[in-house]
């Protein structure tokens, strides 16, 4: 397979992930729509680890560090949910407008 | 393009990634948006054996389709919301939405298919489990072990963000 391919894939990936974060109102969802994101760029990185001028593996060990700092992101993104979710009752994301002038 | 094993095996996974992804857009109910996208994260693990990174592919299912998909159904499930995230009234902000996106992913398809690629494939007989230690525990231990730190602000970060608030 061409490297266009895989990028295709993840610029489609990318792309679907940044419809949902703009038009879902489940702040769940959008938080999982980013991580979609963050896969479709892993995925760019671990094709140009096999393809490129100069490929190497080094491209694979940068995206396992930005796999766990996407988990750790979620794991945050949770637990701010959670405290946000007993102080308004809400995790419609068009009602978080406490910081709205 | 010659229909060979690896152009079968590429086509099948990313009409499945495409797919879920596309599926967790149309769903309404919230459960089966998350199952889709964890299906998409899965179907990627396999994108990633295609492209010869074994050990990614092995934590792709484990951090994605393990932990973070059941994180988010932990979220769902603890937190009180409609079943059916249906999107009325908001018909103009989603069409701008979709104009805005549909532009970017143009543009971004216009430049991966007219830009020249020059250079050639690696030998991925070297690509073992073994060499990627090398390169995490030698080149980049030091990241390494800031990750570790990362993870553990997250940990506790997490927990005292969840934890119940006492009233002062």
């Amino acid at each position: 397979m061409p490297v266009t391919s895989y990028l295709a894939l993840g610029a489609i990936l990318f792309s679907i992930g940044l419809y949902g974060v703009l038009t879902k109102r489940n702040a769940v969802i959008v938080l999982f729509s980013i991580e979609l994101m963050l896969n479709a760029a892993n995925l760019n990185l671990v094709a140009f680890s096999k393809f490129g001028l100069h490929p190497s593996q080094v491209g694979q060990v940068f995206s396992l560090f930005s796999i766990t700092v996407a988990a750790a992101e979620a794991a945050i993104g949770i637990a701010i949910l959670f405290a946000l979710y007993r102080n308004r009752g809400t995790v419609e994301a068009d009602r978080m407008n406490s910081l709205k002038g | 393009m010659q229909w060979n094993g690896e152009f079968l095996a590429f086509f099948l996974l990313s009409v499945m990634a495409i797919g879920g992804a596309v599926f967790m857009i149309h769903f309404t109910r919230v459960v089966h948006m998350v199952l889709a996208l964890a299906f998409t994260f899965l179907s990627i693990a396999g994108i990633y054996v295609l492209l010869h990174a074994e050990f990614v592919a092995a934590v792709q299912v484990l951090i994605y389709t393990g932990a973070v998909s059941i994180l988010m159904l932990f979220g769902i499930m603890l937190t009180k919301h409609r079943t059916s995230d249906h999107s009325d009234s908001r018909s103009r902000h989603q069409l701008l939405s979709f104009v805005g996106v549909a532009a970017f992913f143009g543009v971004i398809m216009w430049v991966i298919y007219h830009t020249p690629f020059s250079g050639g494939k690696a030998e991925t007989a070297k690509y073992t489990v073994a060499n990627l230690g090398e390169w995490v525990f030698k080149q980049y231990v030091i990241p390494f072990e800031l990750t570790s730190v990362l993870l553990l602000a997250a940990l506790v970060g997490a927990v005292i963000l969840a934890k119940k608030e006492r009233d002062a």
